[in-house]
């Protein structure tokens, strides 16, 4: 094996700005007192088949390796399941830090195109404020239109079941008057300077 | 007893036997829900991975909306619903300047809120307000063949301790056990089946779940019983899928806590939405229960 091919990071390609932002959110602040132990790693259940494990991503955040976090898919694959949020011997919410790592990088479009997790997110995003209220079948059929049409046919079964089960709504359910979920969307003007999203 | 009660988005859709057999049962002990007048959905996973503000206002809203109707105490089915009510209020005390600005939105929309309504979870009301004894008072089949596997999934007792211990959570195996059932040792009890996964990543999120339903199994299990109904929908809806991908033949009943203390409690097998499940067909309570409903 030729040791000598192996990538050397620099600091100086770092973005000490990336750690900045993310210590800023709420849940986020306690980042740098990791010890590097392992533990979040250990007890995720994704942990297996992501290609960096949570704790190598808490070392890339909290130096600033802002592309190789962004690149990776362990923000995706995280389902919020908050078992290193809970065992972290430095309570360090790993959780709330894997979310704000989603929502910078959907806000820079920095992720895979045509990524389920973000697609599904985005589109539940859109769902809840145009109606208030998700409709799941709606979702799911915009979800594999969006990624993987194709996919569908391999859903024939689950869907039959369903329909006969009665649990297959196409109704779409909504609030009273959807303007106002709206409105509380809007960041108030005295809020940290973020711009109100425009979807 | 009184609690206002949000359902959650997927209650009325794939989840509509959580709901069914959720207020049999809550008719059956005489506790009084109210449905909170136009509640939106909590935003779930999906909404905190977009934006932290809005997902906070918008969950907050349902909070200001119980608020407004006089509600000391909430309650929701969903323990994904639960901890994002839950998460907001946390998160509302804990960081002021989240706090204002999330008072700040709903100010906007006409909505006050005070921090005066408690989040609780269904299960906790079952076994903490209504409690085991009462609980056992209307059992009237107690179900001695029914070997339990508890599954609480991960929110419901992460990251918030509220009524149960988060490594070893014992609630809903008591529960079983008040309705006669036995509970079998499941180290996989609060391991995620991957939420949302098996919609974006089934080879994945499919996996989680074979682990959960094997080793219920291989603990002699002979049914599953979880809390939330996206769990419920992952372990209860891919089975022949899992069997076939993984060559083994895991599969195992699966049905909501709810509707196996409505079985206990005499209720029709049809008002508890148990004809919903997927694995309800080959489930031995069924023959042993459809006659026994019927004379009650």
């Amino acid at each position: 094996m030729d040791v000598t091919t192996r990538h050397i990071k620099y600091q100086a390609d770092c973005d000490p700005s990336f750690p900045a932002a993310i210590k800023k959110i709420p849940g986020c602040e306690k980042l740098d007192s990791c010890i590097q132990c392992g533990t979040c790693s250990g007890v995720c259940p994704l942990s297996i088949y992501m290609d960096m494990t949570p704790r190598r991503v808490m070392n890339l955040v909290r130096y600033g390796f802002k592309k190789e976090v962004m690149a990776s898919n362990t923000i995706w694959l995280c389902s919020s399941c908050y078992a290193c949020t809970v065992e972290c011997p430095r309570e360090i919410k790993v959780t709330d830090i894997m979310y704000a790592l989603k929502q910078m990088a959907i806000r820079e479009k920095a992720y895979p195109r045509r990524f389920a997790m973000v697609v599904l997110a985005n589109e539940f995003y859109k769902m809840v404020r145009s109606r208030g209220r998700v409709n799941e079948i709606h979702l799911v059929t915009r979800l594999n239109l969006l990624t993987n049409p194709l996919k569908m046919l391999g859903m024939a079964r689950l869907g039959i079941e369903l329909i006969r089960r009665g649990r297959f709504s196409l109704r779409p359910e909504s609030v009273r008057d959807p303007q106002r979920i709206r409105e509380i969307m809007e960041y108030p003007e005295n809020g940290n300077g973020k711009e109100a999203r425009t979807q | 007893m009184r609690y206002h009660y949000f359902p959650g988005c997927s209650v009325l859709g794939t989840g509509r036997a959580c709901e069914e057999s959720t207020q049999a049962v809550i008719r059956e002990l005489g506790v009084e829900l109210k449905e909170i007048d136009d509640w939106n959905c909590c935003g779930a996973t999906a909404y905190m991975s977009v934006d932290e503000h809005n997902a906070l206002a918008l969950a907050a809203r349902n909070l200001a909306l119980a608020e407004k109707e006089g509600a000391t105490q909430m309650t929701t089915p969903c323990s994904g619903c639960y901890l994002v009510l839950n998460k907001t209020k946390h998160y509302i005390e804990e960081y002021p300047a989240v706090g204002n600005r999330v008072k700040g939105s709903l100010r906007k929309a006409g909505l006050n809120y005070q921090g005066t309504v408690r989040v609780r979870h269904m299960l906790d009301i079952f076994v903490h307000d209504v409690g085991l004894d009462e609980i056992k008072k209307h059992v009237k089949f107690p179900l001695k063949d029914v070997k339990v596997a508890a599954y609480y999934g991960c929110q419901t007792v992460r990251p918030y301790k509220d009524f149960d211990q988060q490594h070893f959570p014992t609630k809903i195996d008591e529960l079983c056990e008040a309705l006669g059932a036995r509970s079998v040792h499941f180290p996989l009890k609060t391991r995620c089946c991957g939420g949302s996964q098996m919609g974006t990543l089934p080879s994945v999120a499919q996996r989680l779940v074979f682990a959960i339903l094997r080793e219920a199994k291989r603990q002699g299990a002979n049914l599953i019983v979880s809390v939330c109904p996206l769990c419920h929908f992952n372990l209860d809806s891919y089975q022949p899928e899992i069997v076939r991908r993984f060559g083994e033949d895991v599969s195992i009943p699966c049905m909501y806590y709810t509707q196996l203390m409505g079985l206990a409690f005499g209720i029709d097998p049809k008002t508890l939405g148990l004809q919903r499940n997927l694995t309800w067909d080959r489930c031995a309570l069924r023959k042993q229960f459809a006659p026994a409903a019927v004379g009650a």
